[in-house]
């Protein structure tokens, strides 16, 4: 049974539609992420689910009791701001103790819980600091355990990692995963970052435009994007319009292989670049190299071919496998490519 | 490289000047005199005394006034900042368009001459003014409340012009308030009226400081108002120094006075500021 539902939640702005239909079921203990391009909604829709933002219509259901026109204070959730939201003139302890004192806990209790949450969060020792005293990771940490010490039912995260630098923000990924497995905690977490969106949700939330895109597990969406914006968001794909002809697919004047499964008319045939190989000879496409670019563990190598320009990408494993100028055959397996109905999901 | 060293020196050296001469000189010249001797035969003498300031810190006259100048400025002072504060709070919500507007009747005060704002008060606060007019015709009053030529007068007219200094302290502090914070709070249970006193005021407090200060040194040395309102019965420092200048030609008291004016208020707006700034540490940072 869904833990949190969100049902055809909708808000508007005057004319404009922030978030035009938004439907979710998540379990208990689930880590979603919300994924989509800057302006498609996202903190939008996590602000309905805090309370911030009244929807136009829909519903959200927590646990079997409809929370929709409950006030923010009265929703119980734990919510870690894009910019942490610390409060400056508090120390550390006293910012997580923040929550305990509203709900009234003894100050016994209360210092016990925020040692124990600052311990999890590995902050012990920076109880009596203040927040302008702190890195970028440390006011994260702070943030975390501010919205974990008052078990809250759900965790929010509106885009946590986004003023941390590269290497900080991988090992605070780890750490996020980590402690969230290890309380249990269903948390929704919005992002931009599809390798980020990829690497610590259970599933995740496609948002484009206000509208979900997709749902579906990590590799299941990657493997199986619902179409163009889908393909292109998360990883990179060739994307190329054709015509279903017989049991192939009719790019140009250009057969390609693929599983139709009694599809047919106008498709997006998506090939990923990373699931084609050169063949010296022959192949399904024969183009021309235009550029290379080196990338350390691969190669990516940009293609002029019959069909429009194409990416590959070819794993490192020594010398290159062609250069520019140099006249490559493309193939590739059916089954990795994938043939949606054009325009299907935008 | 030389040249380069004298530049911040040519840059500030125009200012510095006109400083020393517009500020420092006349201060001088005003200790200098509030050092000479006066009797009222022979007008200012010559040598060195105390006898001024012993007469102003002796004389129950004088005390009686230093005492309603400090009352005066402190009633102002607070009475700005319970009406300022809230109203600059206010001001931040507001969309930019009812801003800008309300800004304007913000501001206003202070784009009148202050005679014409002062003058006008004593339409509004007179015995037939519109105030007790309007209060006697709806019944509220059966005679005239005296408003004119009192304390309570001259506290309206000066809380009236100085509010606007608290509403531009705070809203400079608001502008650098991270609106997450409260929905921060509120999201761990906070109610609106926690959220308001342990998030937003003590992130706020130094534009309540700077403006309370600001208030508090022009409400204790303020002339016009107390001159037409308060009249000659209600004297403050600053009328009295007028007339110790140009009714007694008493000028070396008027400097003392003077002095001694410029003194406490230097004293108590540099002591509550330390005090403030040591007891809130943390907001100051
Ligand atoms: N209070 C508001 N008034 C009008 N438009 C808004 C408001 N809040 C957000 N929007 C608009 O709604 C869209 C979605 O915003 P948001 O949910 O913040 O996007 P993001 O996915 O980047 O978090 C944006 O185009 C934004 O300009
Ligand atoms: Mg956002």
């Amino acid at each position: 049974m869904a833990f949190l539902k969100l049902e055809s939640l909708r808000k508007a702005y005057g004319e404009f539609v922030a978030v035009k239909e938004c439907s979710l079921s998540i379990g208990e203990g689930e880590f979603v992420c919300l994924l989509g391009p800057s302006g498609c909604g996202k903190t939008t829709t996590l602000q309905m689910i805090a309370g911030f933002v009244e929807p136009t219509e829909g519903r959200i259901i927590l646990n079997g009791a409809d929370i929709t026109r409950l006030g923010p204070s009265k929703r119980g959730l734990g919510i870690v701001f894009q910019s942490y939201a610390l409060f400056p003139h508090m120390t550390v302890a006293a910012n997580v103790a923040f929550g305990l004192e509203m709900r009234a806990i003894a100050k016994r209790e209360r210092r016990e819980r925020v040692a124990h949450m600052l311990d999890l969060v590995r902050l012990d020792g920076f109880a009596d600091r203040y927040p302008r005293q702190l890195s970028g990771g440390q006011r994260q940490r702070v943030a975390l355990a501010r919205a974990l010490v008052i078990e809250p039912s759900v965790l929010l995260l509106d885009e946590p990692m986004g003023a941390l630098d590269a290497l900080l923000r991988e090992e605070m990924q780890i750490e996020l995963r980590a402690l969230q497995k290890r309380l249990g905690i269903t948390t929704i977490m919005v992002t931009h970052d599809q390798v980020e969106a990829m690497s610590l949700a259970d599933r995740v939330v496609l948002l484009n435009n206000g509208s979900v895109e997709q749902v579906a597990e990590p590799f299941a969406m990657y493997e199986h994007p619902s179409g163009r914006f889908a393909s292109t968001f998360l990883g990179k794909s060739n994307v190329l319009a054709g015509d279903v002809s017989g049991a192939s697919v009719l790019v140009g004047d250009q057969e390609l292989p693929a599983d139709l499964a009694g599809m047919s008319g106008a498709v997006d045939y998506i090939i990923r670049p990373e699931k084609i190989t050169f063949a010296a000879a022959g192949g399904l496409v024969r183009g021309q190299v235009t550029a290379r670019v080196f990338l350390g563990d691969r190669w990516l190598y940009q293609l002029d071919t019959p069909v429009g320009p194409m990416q590959v990408i070819d794993t490192n494993v020594g010398l290159p496998k062609a250069v520019e100028g140099d006249a490559v055959g493309l193939v590739w397996a059916a089954e990795n490519a994938r043939v949606v109905a054009r325009g299907a999901a935008s | 490289m030389t040249k380069r060293l004298l530049l911040p020196y040519g840059l500030v050296g125009p200012g510095l000047l006109a400083a020393l001469a517009l500020v420092a000189l006349p201060l001088l010249l005003t200790l200098s005199l509030s050092f000479l001797p006066f009797t009222y035969a022979d007008g200012i003498g010559d040598g060195f005394t105390m006898a001024n300031y012993v007469e102003i810190a002796t004389d129950g006259y004088y005390q009686e006034i230093f005492l309603r100048t400090f009352l005066l400025a402190l009633i102002v002072t607070g009475v700005s900042i319970l009406i300022g504060a809230p109203e600059a709070y206010i001001l931040a919500r507001l969309s930019p368009f009812m801003r800008a507007i309300a800004f304007v009747v913000v501001l206003g005060p202070l784009l009148i001459s202050v005679v014409v704002r002062t003058l006008g008060w004593t339409i509004l606060l007179g015995n037939e003014g519109v105030i007790n007019r309007v209060l006697l015709s709806i019944g509220l009053i059966s005679e005239p409340i005296r408003l004119m030529y009192t304390f309570t007068g001259m506290a309206i007219a000066l809380v009236h012009v100085l509010v606007p200094f608290v509403v531009l302290a705070v809203w400079t502090s608001l502008q650098k308030l991270d609106p997450a914070t409260e929905q921060a709070a509120e999201s761990l249970g906070a109610g609106p009226l926690t959220t308001l006193t342990r998030i937003v005021l003590p992130q706020v407090l130094p534009g309540v400081l700077s403006g309370g200060l600001i208030v508090f040194a022009l409400a204790s040395s303020a002339f016009a108002t107390p001159a037409i309102i308060g009249g000659r019965r209600l004297k403050v420092v600053s009328t009295t120094i007028y007339d110790e200048f140009l009714n007694y030609l008493n000028w070396p008291l008027g400097a003392a006075l003077a002095l001694v004016l410029l003194v406490i208020v230097l004293v108590i707006s540099v002591g509550v500021s330390r005090f403030v700034e040591r007891r809130y540490k943390q907001a100051f940072q």
